[in-house]
Protein backbone atom coordinates (compact mmCIF):
# COMPACT_ATOMS: atom_id res chain seq x y z
CA UNK A 1 0.00 0.00 0.00
CA UNK A 2 1.39 3.37 -0.99
CA UNK A 3 2.30 5.59 1.96
CA UNK A 4 0.86 8.75 0.50
CA UNK A 5 -1.62 8.56 -2.31
CA UNK A 6 -0.97 10.53 -5.39
CA UNK A 7 -3.77 11.08 -7.82
CA UNK A 8 -2.84 12.05 -11.37
CA UNK A 9 -6.08 13.66 -12.49
CA UNK A 10 -5.04 13.92 -16.15
CA UNK A 11 -4.35 10.18 -16.25
CA UNK A 12 -7.50 9.15 -14.36
CA UNK A 13 -9.63 11.38 -16.61
CA UNK A 14 -8.33 9.38 -19.57
CA UNK A 15 -9.30 6.13 -17.83
CA UNK A 16 -12.77 7.60 -17.20
CA UNK A 17 -13.05 8.78 -20.83
CA UNK A 18 -13.67 12.41 -19.89
CA UNK A 19 -11.73 15.17 -21.62
CA UNK A 20 -10.78 17.96 -19.23
CA UNK A 21 -9.47 21.45 -19.92
CA UNK A 22 -6.14 22.32 -18.37
CA UNK A 23 -7.93 24.60 -15.94
CA UNK A 24 -10.29 21.80 -14.83
CA UNK A 25 -7.39 19.38 -14.50
CA UNK A 26 -5.51 21.74 -12.20
CA UNK A 27 -8.60 22.58 -10.15
CA UNK A 28 -9.65 18.94 -9.67
CA UNK A 29 -6.05 17.99 -8.89
CA UNK A 30 -5.96 20.41 -5.94
CA UNK A 31 -9.50 19.59 -4.75
CA UNK A 32 -9.18 15.81 -4.97
CA UNK A 33 -5.78 15.84 -3.26
CA UNK A 34 -7.53 17.46 -0.29
CA UNK A 35 -10.37 14.91 -0.35
CA UNK A 36 -7.88 12.01 -0.50
CA UNK A 37 -5.81 13.55 2.27
CA UNK A 38 -8.98 13.60 4.37
CA UNK A 39 -9.65 9.94 3.45
CA UNK A 40 -6.27 9.02 4.92
CA UNK A 41 -8.01 8.74 8.28
CA UNK A 42 -9.37 5.32 7.22
CA UNK A 43 -5.78 4.03 7.45
CA UNK A 44 -5.74 4.55 11.21
CA UNK A 45 -8.25 1.70 11.73
CA UNK A 46 -7.19 -1.91 12.20
CA UNK A 47 -9.38 -3.77 9.71
CA UNK A 48 -7.52 -7.10 9.66
CA UNK A 49 -10.48 -9.03 11.13
CA UNK A 50 -13.34 -7.05 9.55
CA UNK A 51 -15.48 -8.44 6.72
CA UNK A 52 -16.38 -6.12 3.86
CA UNK A 53 -19.92 -4.91 3.22
CA UNK A 54 -20.74 -4.55 -0.44
CA UNK A 55 -24.35 -3.73 0.34
CA UNK A 56 -26.39 -2.30 3.18
CA UNK A 57 -28.42 -5.48 3.34
CA UNK A 58 -26.64 -8.73 2.49
CA UNK A 59 -28.52 -10.36 -0.40
CA UNK A 60 -27.20 -13.31 -2.36
CA UNK A 61 -28.26 -14.97 -5.58
CA UNK A 62 -31.73 -13.67 -6.28
CA UNK A 63 -33.31 -15.94 -8.87
CA UNK A 64 -36.54 -15.83 -10.81
CA UNK A 65 -38.14 -18.11 -13.35
CA UNK A 66 -36.69 -17.62 -16.82
CA UNK A 67 -39.94 -16.68 -18.48
CA UNK A 68 -40.32 -14.35 -21.45
CA UNK A 69 -42.04 -11.04 -20.83
CA UNK A 70 -42.64 -7.92 -22.88
CA UNK A 71 -39.82 -5.45 -23.30
CA UNK A 72 -39.43 -2.27 -25.33
CA UNK A 73 -40.13 -2.46 -29.04
CA UNK A 74 -37.24 -1.58 -31.37
CA UNK A 75 -38.97 1.68 -32.15
CA UNK A 76 -39.29 2.59 -28.46
CA UNK A 77 -35.70 1.59 -27.76
CA UNK A 78 -34.46 3.83 -30.56
CA UNK A 79 -36.55 6.84 -29.62
CA UNK A 80 -33.76 8.48 -27.60
CA UNK A 81 -30.94 7.56 -29.98
CA UNK A 82 -28.61 10.45 -30.95
CA UNK A 83 -28.45 8.92 -34.45
CA UNK A 84 -30.33 6.03 -35.98
CA UNK A 85 -31.02 4.50 -39.38
CA UNK A 86 -32.86 1.41 -40.61
CA UNK A 87 -33.93 0.46 -37.08
CA UNK A 88 -30.32 0.54 -35.82
CA UNK A 89 -28.15 2.81 -33.67
CA UNK A 90 -25.63 4.64 -35.83
CA UNK A 91 -22.30 4.79 -34.01
CA UNK A 92 -19.06 6.66 -34.49
CA UNK A 93 -16.63 4.96 -36.88
CA UNK A 94 -14.36 2.71 -34.81
CA UNK A 95 -12.29 1.03 -37.53
CA UNK A 96 -9.96 3.11 -39.66
CA UNK B 1 -62.94 26.99 0.18
CA UNK B 2 -61.88 28.81 -2.99
CA UNK B 3 -59.57 27.38 -5.66
CA UNK B 4 -56.69 29.57 -4.50
CA UNK B 5 -56.86 27.94 -1.05
CA UNK B 6 -56.41 24.42 -2.40
CA UNK B 7 -52.59 24.39 -2.84
CA UNK B 8 -52.10 25.07 0.88
CA UNK B 9 -53.77 21.76 1.79
CA UNK B 10 -51.82 18.67 2.68
CA UNK B 11 -52.54 15.34 0.99
CA UNK B 12 -54.76 13.97 3.76
CA UNK B 13 -56.90 17.15 3.73
CA UNK B 14 -57.09 17.17 -0.06
CA UNK B 15 -58.15 13.53 -0.11
CA UNK B 16 -61.12 14.30 2.15
CA UNK B 17 -62.37 16.95 -0.30
CA UNK B 18 -61.78 14.70 -3.32
CA UNK B 19 -63.46 11.75 -1.65
CA UNK B 20 -66.55 13.85 -0.86
CA UNK B 21 -66.55 15.16 -4.47
CA UNK B 22 -66.28 18.71 -3.09
CA UNK B 23 -63.46 19.32 -5.57
CA UNK B 24 -62.57 17.47 -8.75
CA UNK B 25 -59.07 16.27 -9.68
CA UNK B 26 -59.19 18.77 -12.57
CA UNK B 27 -59.91 21.69 -10.22
CA UNK B 28 -57.06 20.58 -7.99
CA UNK B 29 -54.62 20.47 -10.91
CA UNK B 30 -55.73 23.85 -12.22
CA UNK B 31 -55.33 25.44 -8.77
CA UNK B 32 -51.86 23.95 -8.57
CA UNK B 33 -50.98 25.21 -12.05
CA UNK B 34 -51.96 28.75 -11.00
CA UNK B 35 -49.89 28.49 -7.84
CA UNK B 36 -46.82 27.20 -9.70
CA UNK B 37 -47.07 30.11 -12.16
CA UNK B 38 -46.99 32.51 -9.18
CA UNK B 39 -43.82 31.20 -7.60
CA UNK B 40 -41.82 29.49 -10.36
CA UNK B 41 -39.80 31.75 -10.93
CA UNK B 42 -38.43 32.93 -8.53
CA UNK B 43 -38.28 29.54 -6.77
CA UNK B 44 -37.55 27.51 -9.95
CA UNK B 45 -38.50 24.19 -8.41
CA UNK B 46 -39.60 22.53 -11.64
CA UNK B 47 -37.70 21.43 -14.74
CA UNK B 48 -40.72 20.27 -16.75
CA UNK B 49 -44.47 20.06 -16.27
CA UNK B 50 -46.94 18.26 -18.49
CA UNK B 51 -50.35 19.56 -17.41
CA UNK B 52 -51.98 18.21 -20.54
CA UNK B 53 -51.03 14.63 -19.71
CA UNK B 54 -51.93 15.26 -16.06
CA UNK B 55 -55.37 16.66 -16.96
CA UNK B 56 -55.96 13.58 -19.09
CA UNK B 57 -55.21 11.40 -16.03
CA UNK B 58 -57.33 13.67 -13.84
CA UNK B 59 -60.33 13.10 -16.10
CA UNK B 60 -60.11 9.35 -15.43
CA UNK B 61 -58.93 9.53 -11.82
CA UNK B 62 -60.63 7.16 -9.40
CA UNK B 63 -61.07 9.33 -6.32
CA UNK B 64 -61.97 6.32 -4.16
CA UNK B 65 -58.33 5.11 -4.31
CA UNK B 66 -55.97 5.97 -1.40
CA UNK B 67 -54.24 8.73 -3.43
CA UNK B 68 -57.01 9.19 -6.00
CA UNK B 69 -56.68 12.53 -7.81
CA UNK B 70 -53.61 13.73 -5.87
CA UNK B 71 -50.94 15.40 -8.07
CA UNK B 72 -47.40 14.42 -7.05
CA UNK B 73 -44.16 16.15 -8.14
CA UNK B 74 -41.34 13.82 -9.14
CA UNK B 75 -37.60 14.39 -8.87
CA UNK B 76 -36.18 14.37 -12.39
CA UNK B 77 -34.12 11.23 -11.73
CA UNK B 78 -37.21 8.97 -11.57
CA UNK B 79 -38.67 7.67 -14.84
CA UNK B 80 -42.23 8.68 -15.75
CA UNK B 81 -43.19 7.18 -19.11
CA UNK B 82 -43.20 9.77 -21.90
CA UNK B 83 -41.84 12.54 -19.66
CA UNK B 84 -38.33 14.02 -19.68
CA UNK B 85 -35.89 12.45 -17.21
CA UNK B 86 -32.85 14.67 -17.42
CA UNK B 87 -31.28 14.34 -13.96
CA UNK B 88 -30.68 18.10 -14.47
CA UNK B 89 -27.80 17.08 -16.74
CA UNK B 90 -26.93 18.29 -20.23
CA UNK B 91 -26.12 14.72 -21.16
CA UNK B 92 -29.83 13.78 -20.80
CA UNK B 93 -31.26 17.09 -21.98
CA UNK B 94 -33.46 15.56 -24.68
CA UNK B 95 -34.08 12.20 -23.03
CA UNK B 96 -37.62 10.97 -22.38
CA UNK B 97 -38.25 7.96 -20.19
CA UNK B 98 -39.65 5.02 -22.19
CA UNK B 99 -41.28 3.40 -19.14
CA UNK B 100 -42.52 4.08 -15.60
CA UNK B 101 -40.30 3.44 -12.60
CA UNK B 102 -41.91 0.91 -10.26
CA UNK B 103 -42.61 3.65 -7.69
CA UNK B 104 -44.44 5.63 -10.37
CA UNK B 105 -46.42 2.58 -11.47
CA UNK B 106 -47.39 2.00 -7.83
CA UNK B 107 -48.32 5.63 -7.21
CA UNK B 108 -50.46 5.68 -10.34
CA UNK B 109 -52.13 2.43 -9.23
CA UNK B 110 -52.99 4.19 -5.96
CA UNK B 111 -54.59 7.02 -7.95
CA UNK B 112 -51.82 9.64 -7.79
CA UNK B 113 -51.02 11.86 -10.78
CA UNK B 114 -47.31 12.50 -11.46
CA UNK B 115 -47.53 15.86 -13.23
CA UNK B 116 -44.09 17.45 -13.21
CA UNK B 117 -40.38 16.86 -12.75
CA UNK B 118 -38.40 18.76 -10.13
CA UNK B 119 -34.95 20.29 -10.17
CA UNK B 120 -31.98 18.65 -8.49
CA UNK B 121 -28.22 18.59 -8.30
CA UNK B 122 -27.00 16.92 -11.50
CA UNK B 123 -27.32 13.14 -11.07
CA UNK B 124 -28.16 13.79 -7.38
CA UNK B 125 -24.58 14.86 -6.67
CA UNK B 126 -24.72 17.79 -4.28
CA UNK B 127 -26.41 19.30 -1.25
CA UNK B 128 -27.67 22.62 -2.62
CA UNK B 129 -29.32 22.08 -6.06
CA UNK B 130 -26.70 24.54 -7.38
CA UNK B 131 -25.19 21.67 -9.39
CA UNK B 132 -28.23 21.60 -11.69
CA UNK B 133 -27.08 22.28 -15.26
CA UNK B 134 -30.36 24.14 -15.90
CA UNK B 135 -30.80 26.59 -13.01
CA UNK B 136 -30.47 26.76 -9.25
CA UNK B 137 -33.62 26.35 -7.15
CA UNK B 138 -34.16 28.95 -4.45
CA UNK B 139 -35.28 28.49 -0.88
CA UNK B 140 -38.87 29.72 -0.43
CA UNK B 141 -37.98 31.03 3.05
CA UNK B 142 -35.22 33.29 1.68
CA UNK B 143 -34.62 33.31 -2.05
CA UNK B 144 -30.98 34.33 -1.61
CA UNK B 145 -30.41 30.89 -0.09
CA UNK B 146 -30.31 27.31 -1.34
CA UNK B 147 -33.16 24.85 -0.68
CA UNK B 148 -30.68 22.06 0.10
CA UNK B 149 -30.16 19.13 -2.18
CA UNK B 150 -29.99 17.07 -4.09
CA UNK B 151 -33.83 16.82 -4.04
CA UNK B 152 -34.02 20.63 -3.68
CA UNK B 153 -36.72 21.15 -6.30
CA UNK B 154 -39.02 18.64 -4.60
CA UNK B 155 -38.42 20.20 -1.16
CA UNK B 156 -38.91 23.79 -2.37
CA UNK B 157 -42.06 22.90 -4.32
CA UNK B 158 -43.68 21.34 -1.26
CA UNK B 159 -42.55 24.18 1.02
CA UNK B 160 -43.96 26.80 -1.37
CA UNK B 161 -47.35 25.04 -1.66
CA UNK B 162 -46.45 24.34 -5.29
CA UNK B 163 -46.80 20.58 -4.75
CA UNK B 164 -49.00 18.58 -2.37
CA UNK B 165 -46.22 16.04 -2.05
CA UNK B 166 -43.15 15.00 -3.98
CA UNK B 167 -40.76 12.14 -4.53
CA UNK B 168 -37.04 12.47 -4.01
CA UNK B 169 -34.10 10.13 -3.80
CA UNK B 170 -31.63 9.84 -0.93
CA UNK B 171 -28.10 8.47 -1.46
CA UNK B 172 -26.42 10.34 1.39
CA UNK B 173 -29.16 12.63 2.70
CA UNK B 174 -30.66 13.99 -0.51
CA UNK B 175 -34.26 13.73 0.78
CA UNK B 176 -33.68 14.57 4.46
CA UNK B 177 -31.27 17.52 4.08
CA UNK B 178 -33.37 19.57 1.60
CA UNK B 179 -36.47 18.74 3.69
CA UNK B 180 -34.66 20.23 6.69
CA UNK B 181 -33.42 23.34 4.88
CA UNK B 182 -36.81 23.97 3.23
CA UNK B 183 -39.00 23.21 6.27
CA UNK B 184 -40.86 20.09 5.14
CA UNK B 185 -40.96 16.40 6.04
CA UNK B 186 -38.54 14.12 4.18
CA UNK B 187 -38.50 10.36 4.61
CA UNK B 188 -35.76 7.94 3.55
CA UNK B 189 -36.91 4.33 3.66
CA UNK B 190 -34.56 1.49 4.59
CA UNK B 191 -32.46 0.14 1.75
CA UNK B 192 -34.54 -2.42 -0.12
CA UNK B 193 -37.91 -1.19 1.15
CA UNK B 194 -38.75 0.67 -2.07
CA UNK B 195 -37.91 -0.50 -5.58
CA UNK B 196 -35.10 1.29 -7.42
CA UNK B 197 -36.28 0.09 -10.83
CA UNK B 198 -36.60 3.11 -13.11
CA UNK B 199 -34.40 5.39 -11.01
CA UNK B 200 -31.29 6.65 -12.79
CA UNK B 201 -28.60 5.03 -10.63
CA UNK B 202 -26.06 7.15 -8.75
CA UNK B 203 -24.72 4.72 -6.11
CA UNK B 204 -26.71 1.52 -6.32
CA UNK B 205 -25.93 0.21 -2.83
CA UNK B 206 -27.03 3.51 -1.24
CA UNK B 207 -29.88 4.96 -3.35
CA UNK B 208 -33.48 4.93 -2.08
CA UNK B 209 -36.56 6.84 -3.23
CA UNK B 210 -38.86 8.40 -0.66
CA UNK B 211 -41.48 11.10 -0.09
CA UNK B 212 -41.20 14.82 0.72
CA UNK B 213 -44.44 16.08 2.23
CA UNK B 214 -46.04 18.72 4.44
CA UNK B 215 -46.82 16.26 7.25
CA UNK B 216 -45.69 12.94 8.66
CA UNK B 217 -49.10 11.42 7.89
CA UNK B 218 -48.69 12.35 4.22
CA UNK B 219 -45.28 10.66 4.18
CA UNK B 220 -46.94 7.52 5.60
CA UNK B 221 -49.69 7.70 2.95
CA UNK B 222 -47.14 7.87 0.13
CA UNK B 223 -45.05 5.10 1.69
CA UNK B 224 -48.13 2.87 1.78
CA UNK B 225 -48.30 3.20 -2.00
CA UNK B 226 -44.55 3.06 -2.73
CA UNK B 227 -43.14 0.30 -0.52
CA UNK B 228 -42.90 -3.39 -1.27
CA UNK B 229 -41.12 -6.10 -3.19
CA UNK B 230 -40.44 -5.71 -6.89
CA UNK B 231 -39.13 -8.58 -9.02
CA UNK B 232 -37.47 -5.96 -11.28
CA UNK B 233 -35.09 -4.88 -8.48
CA UNK B 234 -33.15 -7.81 -7.02
CA UNK B 235 -32.19 -5.74 -3.96
CA UNK B 236 -35.82 -4.93 -3.14
CA UNK B 237 -36.73 -6.97 -0.07
CA UNK B 238 -39.46 -9.61 0.09
CA UNK B 239 -40.87 -8.25 3.32
CA UNK B 240 -44.50 -7.59 4.20
CA UNK B 241 -45.44 -3.90 4.12
CA UNK B 242 -47.41 -2.70 7.15
CA UNK B 243 -50.00 0.10 7.02
CA UNK B 244 -47.72 3.02 7.89
CA UNK B 245 -50.63 5.12 9.12
CA UNK B 246 -51.77 2.45 11.63
CA UNK B 247 -49.54 3.57 14.53
CA UNK B 248 -49.91 7.30 13.97
CA UNK B 249 -51.43 8.80 17.08
CA UNK B 250 -49.90 6.29 19.49
CA UNK B 251 -48.10 7.93 22.41
CA UNK B 252 -44.41 7.62 23.24
CA UNK B 253 -44.59 5.78 26.55
CA UNK B 254 -41.94 3.07 26.56
CA UNK B 255 -40.13 4.57 23.55
CA UNK B 256 -36.37 4.99 24.03
CA UNK B 257 -34.57 7.65 22.01
CA UNK B 258 -30.80 7.69 21.64
CA UNK B 259 -28.45 10.64 21.53
CA UNK B 260 -25.11 9.69 19.98
CA UNK B 261 -22.29 11.35 21.88
CA UNK B 262 -20.23 11.44 18.67
CA UNK B 263 -22.86 13.74 17.13
CA UNK B 264 -22.16 16.49 19.71
CA UNK B 265 -19.63 18.02 17.34
CA UNK B 266 -18.26 21.51 16.95
CA UNK B 267 -19.62 23.23 13.92
CA UNK B 268 -23.30 22.82 14.78
CA UNK B 269 -24.97 26.21 14.44
CA UNK B 270 -25.98 27.41 17.95
CA UNK B 271 -29.58 27.99 16.86
CA UNK B 272 -29.74 24.45 15.41
CA UNK B 273 -28.30 23.03 18.62
CA UNK B 274 -30.84 24.93 20.74
CA UNK B 275 -33.74 23.69 18.58
CA UNK B 276 -32.58 20.06 18.86
CA UNK B 277 -32.10 20.38 22.63
CA UNK B 278 -35.64 21.74 22.88
CA UNK B 279 -36.96 18.88 20.72
CA UNK B 280 -35.26 16.32 22.96
CA UNK B 281 -36.84 17.94 26.03
CA UNK B 282 -40.18 17.87 24.24
CA UNK B 283 -39.82 14.14 23.53
CA UNK B 284 -39.16 13.59 27.24
CA UNK B 285 -42.31 15.51 28.09
CA UNK B 286 -44.21 13.18 25.74
CA UNK B 287 -43.02 10.19 27.75
CA UNK B 288 -39.99 9.05 25.78
CA UNK B 289 -36.86 8.01 27.61
CA UNK B 290 -33.61 9.62 26.45
CA UNK B 291 -30.52 7.41 26.42
CA UNK B 292 -26.95 8.27 25.49
CA UNK B 293 -25.48 5.87 22.94
CA UNK B 294 -22.24 5.61 21.02
CA UNK B 295 -21.60 5.38 17.28
CA UNK B 296 -17.83 5.06 17.57
CA UNK B 297 -17.03 5.12 13.83
CA UNK B 298 -18.91 8.33 13.07
CA UNK B 299 -15.74 10.23 12.21
CA UNK B 300 -15.00 7.76 9.39
CA UNK B 301 -18.42 7.97 7.74
CA UNK B 302 -17.81 10.90 5.39
CA UNK B 303 -14.59 9.44 3.98
CA UNK B 304 -16.16 5.99 3.64
CA UNK B 305 -19.18 7.41 1.90
CA UNK B 306 -17.29 9.52 -0.62
CA UNK B 307 -15.09 6.57 -1.59
CA UNK B 308 -17.96 4.09 -2.02
CA UNK B 309 -20.48 6.48 -3.55
CA UNK B 310 -18.04 7.87 -6.12
CA UNK B 311 -16.77 4.37 -6.97
CA UNK B 312 -20.31 3.20 -7.68
CA UNK B 313 -21.09 6.40 -9.56
CA UNK B 314 -18.06 6.03 -11.81
CA UNK B 315 -19.32 2.60 -12.87
CA UNK B 316 -23.00 3.63 -13.14
CA UNK B 317 -22.28 6.76 -15.17
CA UNK B 318 -20.13 4.83 -17.65
CA UNK B 319 -23.44 4.12 -19.43
CA UNK B 320 -23.54 7.72 -20.63
CA UNK B 321 -21.45 7.13 -23.72
CA UNK B 322 -23.46 8.97 -26.38
CA UNK B 323 -24.41 5.78 -28.23
CA UNK B 324 -27.97 4.70 -27.38
CA UNK B 325 -29.38 7.83 -25.75
CA UNK B 326 -28.34 11.22 -24.47
CA UNK B 327 -25.95 13.82 -25.79
CA UNK B 328 -23.37 12.89 -28.43
CA UNK B 329 -20.46 15.17 -29.40
CA UNK B 330 -20.36 16.06 -33.09
CA UNK B 331 -17.62 15.45 -35.66
CA UNK B 332 -15.56 13.16 -33.47
CA UNK B 333 -12.39 11.68 -34.96
CA UNK B 334 -12.43 8.23 -33.34
CA UNK B 335 -14.00 6.29 -30.49
CA UNK B 336 -11.93 7.80 -27.63
CA UNK B 337 -12.57 11.26 -29.02
CA UNK B 338 -16.29 10.40 -29.14
CA UNK B 339 -16.38 9.27 -25.49
CA UNK B 340 -14.06 11.96 -24.17
CA UNK B 341 -15.83 14.89 -25.80
CA UNK B 342 -19.37 13.54 -25.29
CA UNK B 343 -18.72 13.24 -21.56
CA UNK B 344 -16.78 16.51 -21.39
CA UNK B 345 -19.71 18.38 -22.95
CA UNK B 346 -22.43 16.42 -21.16
CA UNK B 347 -21.31 16.35 -17.51
CA UNK B 348 -20.98 19.29 -15.13
CA UNK B 349 -17.99 19.88 -12.83
CA UNK B 350 -19.21 18.02 -9.73
CA UNK B 351 -20.16 14.94 -11.75
CA UNK B 352 -16.77 14.94 -13.50
CA UNK B 353 -15.00 15.37 -10.16
CA UNK B 354 -16.86 12.43 -8.62
CA UNK B 355 -16.40 10.14 -11.63
CA UNK B 356 -12.66 10.86 -11.52
CA UNK B 357 -12.44 10.23 -7.77
CA UNK B 358 -14.47 7.02 -8.16
CA UNK B 359 -12.36 5.82 -11.07
CA UNK B 360 -9.22 6.50 -9.04
CA UNK B 361 -10.33 4.58 -5.93
CA UNK B 362 -11.20 1.59 -8.12
CA UNK B 363 -8.04 1.73 -10.21
CA UNK B 364 -5.28 -0.84 -10.09
CA UNK B 365 -2.88 -0.11 -7.23
CA UNK B 366 -5.37 1.96 -5.23
CA UNK B 367 -8.38 -0.38 -5.01
CA UNK B 368 -7.18 -2.08 -1.82
CA UNK B 369 -6.12 1.17 -0.18
CA UNK B 370 -9.42 2.93 -0.75
CA UNK B 371 -12.37 0.93 -2.03
CA UNK B 372 -11.72 -2.37 -0.25
CA UNK B 373 -10.83 -0.51 2.95
CA UNK B 374 -13.98 1.62 2.82
CA UNK B 375 -16.13 -1.50 2.38
CA UNK B 376 -14.71 -2.82 5.63
CA UNK B 377 -15.30 0.43 7.47
CA UNK B 378 -18.86 0.25 6.18
CA UNK B 379 -19.24 -2.99 8.15
CA UNK B 380 -18.07 -1.20 11.30
CA UNK B 381 -20.55 1.63 10.72
CA UNK B 382 -23.39 -0.88 10.22
CA UNK B 383 -22.39 -2.60 13.47
CA UNK B 384 -22.41 0.73 15.32
CA UNK B 385 -26.06 1.20 14.41
CA UNK B 386 -26.97 -2.43 15.12
CA UNK B 387 -25.56 -2.04 18.64
CA UNK B 388 -27.30 1.29 19.16
CA UNK B 389 -30.67 -0.12 18.10
CA UNK B 390 -30.32 -2.88 20.71
CA UNK B 391 -30.67 -0.08 23.28
CA UNK B 392 -33.01 2.44 21.63
CA UNK B 393 -35.93 2.65 19.19
CA UNK B 394 -34.60 5.66 17.32
CA UNK B 395 -31.66 8.07 17.24
CA UNK B 396 -32.21 11.82 17.45
CA UNK B 397 -29.94 14.41 15.85
CA UNK B 398 -29.98 17.52 13.70
CA UNK B 399 -30.49 16.68 10.02
CA UNK B 400 -27.97 19.31 8.96
CA UNK B 401 -25.48 21.11 11.21
CA UNK B 402 -26.51 24.42 9.64
CA UNK B 403 -29.68 25.99 8.25
CA UNK B 404 -29.97 27.01 4.59
CA UNK B 405 -26.85 28.81 3.34
CA UNK B 406 -26.54 31.54 0.68
CA UNK B 407 -26.21 30.53 -2.97
CA UNK B 408 -22.57 30.28 -3.98
CA UNK B 409 -21.25 30.16 -0.42
CA UNK B 410 -20.16 26.53 -0.40
CA UNK B 411 -19.77 25.61 -4.02
CA UNK B 412 -16.08 26.58 -4.02
CA UNK B 413 -14.84 23.91 -1.63
CA UNK B 414 -16.14 20.35 -2.24
CA UNK B 415 -14.63 18.94 0.95
CA UNK B 416 -16.43 21.47 3.17
CA UNK B 417 -19.69 20.65 1.37
CA UNK B 418 -19.12 16.92 1.92
CA UNK B 419 -18.40 17.37 5.64
CA UNK B 420 -21.84 18.95 6.18
CA UNK B 421 -23.37 15.53 5.34
CA UNK B 422 -22.13 14.08 8.64
CA UNK B 423 -25.57 13.35 10.18
CA UNK B 424 -27.25 11.90 7.10
CA UNK B 425 -24.76 9.74 5.20
CA UNK B 426 -24.19 6.99 7.78
CA UNK B 427 -27.86 5.96 7.45
CA UNK B 428 -27.28 5.14 3.77
CA UNK B 429 -24.10 3.21 4.54
CA UNK B 430 -26.01 1.19 7.18
CA UNK B 431 -29.18 0.81 5.08
CA UNK B 432 -31.44 2.08 7.89
CA UNK B 433 -34.43 4.43 7.64
CA UNK B 434 -34.65 8.07 8.63
CA UNK B 435 -36.87 11.11 8.61
CA UNK B 436 -36.37 14.86 8.83
CA UNK B 437 -39.15 17.03 10.19
CA UNK B 438 -39.40 20.72 11.09
CA UNK B 439 -38.42 21.51 14.71
CA UNK B 440 -37.83 25.26 14.82
CA UNK B 441 -36.42 28.28 13.04
CA UNK B 442 -33.11 30.10 12.96
CA UNK B 443 -33.21 33.85 12.56
CA UNK B 444 -30.73 35.41 10.14
CA UNK B 445 -29.10 38.83 10.59
CA UNK B 446 -31.42 40.20 7.92
CA UNK B 447 -34.45 38.89 9.81
CA UNK B 448 -35.32 35.89 7.62
CA UNK B 449 -36.65 32.78 9.35
CA UNK B 450 -34.89 29.60 8.25
CA UNK B 451 -36.33 26.18 9.09
CA UNK B 452 -34.39 23.70 11.21
CA UNK B 453 -34.74 19.95 10.68
CA UNK B 454 -34.88 17.24 13.33
CA UNK B 455 -33.64 13.84 12.20
CA UNK B 456 -34.86 10.51 13.57
CA UNK B 457 -33.03 7.37 12.45
CA UNK B 458 -34.55 3.92 12.87
CA UNK B 459 -33.44 0.33 12.43
CA UNK B 460 -33.78 -1.30 9.01
CA UNK B 461 -37.44 -1.93 8.13
CA UNK B 462 -38.61 -0.12 11.28
CA UNK B 463 -40.29 2.64 9.23
CA UNK B 464 -43.63 2.36 11.04
CA UNK B 465 -42.05 3.15 14.40
CA UNK B 466 -40.05 6.11 13.07
CA UNK B 467 -43.20 7.55 11.52
CA UNK B 468 -45.06 7.01 14.81
CA UNK B 469 -42.39 8.87 16.81
CA UNK B 470 -42.18 11.68 14.25
CA UNK B 471 -45.95 11.99 14.21
CA UNK B 472 -46.13 12.27 18.00
CA UNK B 473 -43.69 15.19 17.84
CA UNK B 474 -45.48 16.86 14.96
CA UNK B 475 -48.93 16.45 16.50
CA UNK B 476 -47.81 18.31 19.63
CA UNK B 477 -45.90 21.15 17.89
CA UNK B 478 -46.77 23.81 15.30
CA UNK B 479 -43.55 24.12 13.31
CA UNK B 480 -44.90 22.17 10.32
CA UNK B 481 -47.86 24.53 9.98
CA UNK B 482 -45.73 27.54 9.11
CA UNK B 483 -45.29 28.32 5.44
CA UNK B 484 -42.82 30.75 3.88
CA UNK B 485 -43.90 34.35 3.20
CA UNK B 486 -44.20 34.27 -0.58
CA UNK B 487 -47.18 36.56 -1.17
CA UNK B 488 -44.99 39.38 -2.50
CA UNK B 489 -43.74 37.27 -5.39
CA UNK B 490 -47.03 37.37 -7.32
CA UNK B 491 -46.39 38.54 -10.89
CA UNK B 492 -48.23 41.43 -12.53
Amino acid sequence: MAETAHIDVAHVAKLARINLTEEETNLFQAQLERVLEYAEKLRTLDLSSVESAAHAVPIFNVFREDEPRDGLSAEEALRNAPRQANGLFVVTKVVE
Amino acid sequence: MTASDLPALNIAELRVLLDRREVSPREVLEALQTRIAEIDPPIDAYLSIDFEAALEQAEHADVTLPLGGVPIAIKDIISVAGQPCTCASKILRNYRAPYDATVIRKLKAAGAIPFGKTNMDEFAMGSSTENSSVKPTRNPWDISRVPGGSSGGSAAAVAANAAFGALGTDTGGSIRQPAALSGVVGFKPSYGRVSRFGLVAFASSLDQAGPLTKTVRDAALLMNAMAGHDPLDSTCLKEAVPDYTANLGSDLRGIRLGLAKEYMIDGIDPQVRAAIDAAVAHFESLGAEIVEVSLPHTEYAVATYYILATAEASANLARFDGVRYGHRAENTRNLFDHYGRTREEGFGPEVKRRIILGTYVLSSGYYEAYYARAQKVRTLIRQDFAHAFEKVDALVSPTSPVPAFPLGERSVDPLQMYLADIFTIAANLAGICGISLPCGFAQTESGAQLPIGLQLLGAALDEARILQIAHAYEASTDWHKRRPPLAATRKE
